[in-house]
């Protein structure tokens, strides 16, 4: 015990304490504590980004809710089915994949988790082209030849403009890409379980791997869970990207419209920060909701 | 016989896994193809793109995609060397600086105690959650306050702060027994020797991993340069790839080639990076809950 508190004793500890988390703290206030802060005074403005803002209270939160029809009708219920299929959806799937290879031997499981963790290091942007070869719209695409091919359609669809296509597709991109460092998170956390609880538990009455999964490994990994469900809703968000730089923003008929693609929409195209600014807040307030849920599910206590 | 209670990391193969195997292959596969095929792309000569029907394999692999690639930058007026050298000395200095300040951070946060400290901690883990395209704008408005515009800074220092690299860095540096600093106390040193010293050997796996995370947040970054930056001159390798597979030259298929050389120009050194380092960033995982 002694020896424990003499280290936070220290005179110089505090000085030095200071001084060492500065140059961080500095940066982390300036470019991302300050711009979160901002956006939520200037949602309650009106700024054009020339003129001073002007307060107008909760008016674009009100013009959200009451008068944005797309952002109603089309911009919300993409992004709530975005953010299930992807967002939850891809982080029960992380969760599958990584104790499936978990259970595989070094070298395989090695090479397979590189090869499912790749596509997140592409942050969707650097391989748009692909999506956009791939999905070409006429009978030279991959996709269409393909499915011309073994006669599934007769003639070639037009991917990224038909308005039925459009959301899934950006859906299965953004499933593509998921397996980032939430999914790596997950992984290590099973590798790390304590084997004796296994042996433990198959005493108690574990009958097999399902509830091993239900009843050991996720119990003993809740922190790892946690951190990958934060990481698996934040990055699903941030691959929303990809939509306006498939299909162009406003995307075709707002069908594949994300939260994201809103906020570029009215920030960058039509300078309308402070509405911008409040789709922001909303955004972010989403990711708070599912990170509570989050935090409900495996927090400790 | 009673279930005796699986094995977790198996040593070798067993009759089990197969089925294992089975259900996650095709999965594997289909994740792994679209990037084999950027990779056949990027490298199909001419007749192959325009081929009909398409074909994924490239028979007659050439380098003509690369070629054009340099052409088309040095008739745009700024040659292609040009955006390396920026790209490159722009994520040298904030992978740089990024993993000086989040190490030194998170030897402050975990082993030294003053006022504050817990706030910055649940801060920092709270911008977790902050997703980057959310704070876009203000930042742009910050970054434009500060008169960075235009400027190489606009493009290092926003891309510094890291807070999942200093959070995983930190939760690794708990693990260092206090035993360890004290020792080295009662030997005289100061906290500086102990950052050197004791802490930085010992958080290598931390530092590798948060040296790709933020080698992939800056390599690829193209944020930067497309808002902050007007200056051609200035702008990024990222930038100018992505300016190739925009809309108007993917439609044509040499333009589809060329894009696909970029894109592979993109990717390439992130998964070097993260195949060299892949034991030390599970090794990081490893400690990576939230409490």
């Amino acid at each position: 015990m002694i020896t424990k508190n003499k280290i936070g004793r220290r005179e110089r500890s505090n000085k030095a304490g200071y001084l060492f988390v500065l140059p961080y703290a500095l940066l982390f206030i300036i470019f991302i504590l300050m711009p979160v802060l901002l956006a939520v005074v200037l949602s309650f403005t009106n700024f054009n980004a020339i003129q001073f803002p002007k307060a107008v209270g909760f008016l674009n939160y009100i013009n959200l809710i009451t008068a944005d029809e797309t952002f109603m009708q089309y911009v919300l219920p993409n992004t709530v089915k975005y953010a299930l299929i992807v967002g939850v959806g891809g982080y029960v799937l992380a969760f599958l994949l990584a104790w499936a290879l978990a259970n595989l031997p070094k070298v395989p499981r090695t090479i397979f988790a590189l090869i499912l963790y790749s596509p997140s290091m592409t942050t969707g942007i650097a391989m748009t082209v692909l999506w956009k070869i791939i999905f070409t719209g006429d009978q030279t695409g991959y996709l269409n030849s393909w499915l011309m091919d073994i006669g599934v359609i007769n003639e070639p669809i037009i991917w990224l403009v038909n308005t039925d296509y459009l959301l899934p597709i950006v859906i299965l991109i953004g499933l593509w890409s998921s397996m980032g460092v939430g999914f790596l998170a997950i992984l290590a956390g099973i590798l790390n379980t304590d084997e004796s609880l296994y042996e433990a538990a198959a005493i108690d009455g574990v009958k097999n791997r399902f509830q091993e999964m239900l009843y050991v490994t996720i119990p003993s990994m809740r922190p790892q869970m946690l951190f990958a469900a934060v990481m698996q809703i934040v990055g699903a968000f941030q691959n929303g990207q990809i939509a306006s730089l498939l299909a162009g923003n406003p995307t075709p008929g707002y069908a594949a419209q994300l939260i994201v693609n809103h906020i570029e929409d009215y920030g960058f195209i039509r300078y309308e920060m402070g509405y911008a600014a409040a789709v922001s807040v909303v955004l972010l307030l989403i990711v708070q909701i599912f990170s509570t849920i989050s935090k409900r599910l495996f927090g400790e206590e | 016989m009673a279930y005796k209670g699986h094995k977790i990391n198996p040593n070798k193969f067993e009759k089990g896994q197969i089925k294992i195997m089975l259900a996650v292959l095709p999965l594997v596969i289909l994740t792994g193809l679209p990037i084999v095929f950027i990779v056949f792309h990027a490298f199909k000569p001419m007749q192959e793109l325009f081929a009909f029907p398409p074909k994924f394999i490239t028979t007659h692999p050439t380098l003509d995609n690369f070629r054009n690639l340099f052409k088309a930058s040095r008739s745009a007026g700024i040659p292609l060397s040009k955006y390396v050298f920026n790209s490159l000395m722009i994520t040298v200095a904030v992978v740089f600086s990024s993993l000086i300040f989040s190490t030194a951070a998170a030897y402050s946060l975990s082993k030294l105690k003053y006022k504050g400290r817990n706030a910055m901690m649940q801060i920092n883990q709270l911008a977790l959650m902050f997703v980057p395209v959310a704070v876009m704008i203000p930042r742009y408005l910050v970054v434009n306050v500060l008169g960075m515009t235009n400027t190489y800074w606009a493009q290092i220092l926003p891309l510094i702060p890291l807070p999942v690299a200093l959070f995983l860095v930190k939760q690794f540096v708990d693990q260092v027994p206090d035993s360890l600093i004290e020792a080295a106390y009662m030997d005289g040193a100061k906290e500086i020797h102990i950052y050197m010293k004791v802490i930085l050997p010992l958080i290598k796996p931390a530092i590798a991993t948060a040296a790709i995370l933020v080698f992939q947040q800056v390599w690829t970054n193209m944020e930067a340069s497309n808002y902050y930056v007007n200056d051609d001159g200035l702008k990024t390798l990222a930038f100018y790839m992505n300016t190739l597979t925009s809309a108007t030259t993917t439609n044509t298929v040499a333009g589809q080639g060329m894009s696909a050389a970029a894109s592979l120009i993109m990717f390439v050194p992130n998964l070097v990076l993260f195949c060299i380092l892949q034991k030390n960033v599970m090794n990081t995982m490893a400690h990576s809950g939230i409490k």
